[in-house]
């Protein structure tokens, strides 16, 4: 029996950053546990609702250590979305996925609504954000030629391609892709989530485009557009794809 | 110091072998020093290229573990006393190419020999990873077809990321050897031409390399084609190829192009 589609409509797969505040226990854990406490008396409520990731790196916690605190967490209604830094082994099936390849976000201070104004003593939780800081905008230059077998991945912003893509090569940008040279592998602008960016290359022989998770493969671009210059963006669920003049 | 070339591709069964003993042959008729090394550890083919076959003791896996000294494993060409052979082993795992191994008996050749010239094995593992590591120069060696660019692209990649020269922030420098060019079947249109395969992997070209009998011929009788027959077309080219490579800088020439610049002449005339 062959299987029948009823609906062609793609499904859609993006990337989403969300900023997660990050715990760091340290040793002892009930210690720790306790300024926890602290820290939650004078602002209530403050895990609620917030993606919490935990980081026990170095501590050298096993499977039923690692259980434990989780459920000690959970207990403190604080849900852990995510373990970094375990060793593989802690992790067992039902508990929250090892997370890894996290970056640094900006330390934002705990807010005086949130936190009373004498708690002196310093937060276990370094990092607690009440609000993501404003995006600067930013782009990545690259200068050569992307080969295959090569992943170019900035969210950040815009990548621009001094060279081309080979065939094989992907080029994933949160903001638009522009590539001075032909587009022969993968390029995806948009990544994270920004139906508003684009890709415009030299010359169109592209494996596949994606903006804000739609694509279109090789097949599905117009023929008459293989080989030109052309520039690509989203209009609702469709990727337009035009001559550059 | 010499100078250490690898002979790589990605693809296998492109001319990495065929190339290797070719171009070491043509520099030593130039009287300079020229060692080939066989990196294809496991599937060992030099030797029968260069004719050896019957002369190897201890090979680089022997040199490596330290069984031989350097100058035990080496074997001299019979018909060109400045061209030397470092095989590899048939018998061996691959496994004991050790990295450390490799820099040390790279750079004891290179204080013997000016061209210290290393066959990769195909892929893009580790054997190719180690002979490509040490490199000053790459001749990536392509076929014109599209798997064959394909994964040249790749390989150049590596060369730009995996070796000593790419991790200390310098430039690996990087030549084009299109090989197997078949004029009859580019002209037909079934081969990828010269300047697609130029724009795609974007390096200068070396030279190029026609398919031809001669050089199944010259491996049969156990000789580098540029030592078999100097006269053949392969031959000629691979002696431009060498040429350039110690910094000649010749034209190149595309083979049986002569009657496609001659009809270029004429469109352009009746236009
Ligand atoms: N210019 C040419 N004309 C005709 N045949 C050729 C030419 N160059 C190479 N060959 C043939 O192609 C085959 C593969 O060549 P060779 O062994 O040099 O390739 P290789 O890249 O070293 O292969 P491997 O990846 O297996 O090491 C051999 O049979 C060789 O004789
Ligand atoms: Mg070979």
């Amino acid at each position: 029996m062959t299987e029948v589609l009823t609906d062609s409509r793609s499904i859609r797969i993006k990337g989403r950053s969300f900023l997660a505040v990050v715990l760091s226990p340290d040793l002892p854990l009930d210690d720790w546990l306790a300024r926890l406490d602290d820290l939650a008396k004078r602002s209530a409520g403050f895990f609620l609702g917030r993606p919490v990731v935990l980081d026990v790196t170095d501590l050298g916690l096993d499977r039923i250590q690692l259980k434990d605190l989780i459920a000690s967490l959970g207990e403190r209604n604080v849900s852990v979305m995510g373990v970094e830094g375990a060793r593989p082994s802690a992790i067992g099936p039902g508990m929250p996925p090892a997370l890894k390849g996290g970056r640094p976000a900006p330390d934002v201070e705990v807010t005086e609504s949130e936190a009373t104004l004498e708690a002196p003593q310093p937060a276990a939780a370094q990092p607690i954000i009440t609000e993501a800081p404003r995006q600067t905008l930013q782009s990545l230059v690259i200068r050569e030629p992307v080969r295959s077998g090569q992943s170019i991945v900035f969210t950040e912003g815009d990548v621009t391609v001094v060279g081309s893509v080979a065939s094989g090569a992907e080029v994933i940008a949160g903001g638009s892709v522009h590539i001075y040279g032909a587009l022969r592998g993968r390029a995806m602008a948009g990544a994270v989530g920004n139906a508003g960016a684009r890709i415009f290359c030299r010359k169109l022989e592209a494996e596949l485009v994606a903006i804000d998770g739609v694509y279109k493969m090789a097949e599905d671009l117009d023929p008459a557009l293989l080989g030109q210059p052309v520039q690509l963006w989203l209009d609702g669920d469709a990727i337009i794809a035009e001559k550059l003049i | 110091m010499g100078k250490v070339i690898v002979v790589t591709s990605g693809k296998g069964g492109v001319g990495k072998t065929t190339s290797t003993a070719a171009l070491g042959a043509a520099l030593a008729q130039r009287n300079e020093k020229v060692v080939v090394v066989d990196f294809d550890v496991g599937l060992r083919n030099l030797d029968l290229v260069m004719g050896a076959e019957r002369r190897v003791v201890y090979d680089l896996v022997n040199v490596i573990q330290g069984d031989a000294k350097l100058p035990q494993a080496l074997i001299r060409d019979k018909r060109l006393e400045t061209l030397f052979l470092l095989p590899a082993s048939q018998t061996r795992d691959k496994d004991n190419l050790t990295p450390e191994g490799v820099e040390q008996v790279i750079n004891e050749l290179k204080r013997y020999f000016d061209w210290v010239i290393c066959d990769s094995p195909a892929g893009i593992e580790r054997g190719a990873t180690l002979a490509m590591r040490h490199a000053d120069v790459a001749v990536v060696v392509t076929n014109p077809e599209v798997s064959s660019v394909r994964d040249s692209d790749r390989i150049i990649g590596l060369l730009d990321s995996k070796t000593l020269k790419a991790e200390r922030g310098e430039r690996m420098e990087k030549h084009l050897l299109l090989t197997r060019y078949d004029a009859t079947r580019a002209e037909r249109g079934d081969m990828l031409k010269v300047d697609d395969v130029l724009e795609i992997l974007s390096i200068p070209l070396l030279g190029i390399i026609p398919e031809s009998t001669d050089v199944l011929r010259a491996s049969n009788i156990g000789a580098p084609v540029t030592l078999a027959d100097a006269r053949s077309a392969p031959a000629m080219a691979y002696f431009e190829a060498a040429r350039r490579l110690a910094g000649e800088a010749l034209p190149v020439s595309i083979p049986g192009e002569k009657r496609g610049l001659l009809s270029k002449i004429f469109t352009r005339r009746a236009a």
